[in-house]
């Protein structure tokens, strides 16, 4: 899976993109993203609070019990604030 | 219809980009053009966004645009990176046959682009970034479109 993180979920994770074999157990973007949050202190930081992030999967915006394959694009980032 | 969608670190010409709609069949060309707000001790902002699927969601609203108006072109231009106090940020531009098209397409863009469309600011103060929260006020404004 490759996984994008954009805005603080990048800073506090400290890189922009990388690619993850699916781990066993992981079938939504919620799961994925309760998986993460086990990899490190910076990536438990980013996903504390779920309610604080939004996830697009393969660049359209989703929900987080979305299920995710091997090949999908995930990204998780905070609230748009374009314009 | 001719779509224009640009991101871009550079600045971009309002008057260029709104006479390049202004083609055959175009009687109005209404534009919006939003800028970095200079209060509360604001000195800067900084933009990224999502390569490809900002462009992909902007797209999608175009689209849905050209279903409820007859609309001959549209462009939608942002910047990412460094702005400071002043500078445009971004630029929604539709020409139209007519007024009514052209500036309800502009309004309903804006909103729609405000909500979804995979942009993230920080506020600069003096040496401080801060991530800007986004505001509830714009949901509103595009549910009103529903």
């Amino acid at each position: 899976v490759k996984i994008l993180y954009f805005a603080w979920v990048r800073q506090k994770i400290g890189k922009s993109e990388e690619t993850v074999a699916k781990p066993a157990g992981v079938e939504t973007l919620r799961q994925l993203a309760e998986f993460l949050a086990r990899r490190g202190a910076g990536y438990a930081e980013a996903f504390a609070d779920l309610s604080r992030l939004r996830a697009a999967l393969n660049q359209m915006h989703t929900g987080l019990d979305t299920p995710v394959g091997p090949d999908d694009e995930v990204a998780f980032f905070p609230p748009v604030t374009g314009g | 219809m001719r779509v224009t969608i640009r991101i871009q670190k550079e600045p971009f010409d309002i008057s260029a980009e709104t006479a390049e709609l202004a083609y055959d069949g175009v009687g109005a060309v209404a534009s919006f053009t939003g800028h970095v707000r200079g209060s509360d001790g604001v000195n800067g902002l900084v933009l990224e966004h999502y390569p490809g699927m900002t462009e992909r969601v902007i797209a999608e609203h175009i689209e849905e645009a050209a279903r409820r108006w007859n609309l001959l072109g549209v462009a939608v231009i942002h910047r990412i990176g460094e702005l400071m106090p002043g500078e445009a940020i971004v630029l929604t531009a539709v020409g139209a046959a007519h007024r009514g098209d052209a500036l309800a397409a502009v309004h309903f863009l804006m909103d729609h682009l405000k909500i979804d469309a995979t942009f993230w600011k920080q506020e600069r103060r003096g040496a401080d970034l801060t991530w800007v929260e986004p505001r509830t006020s714009d949901h509103h404004a595009a549910g009103k479109w529903k």
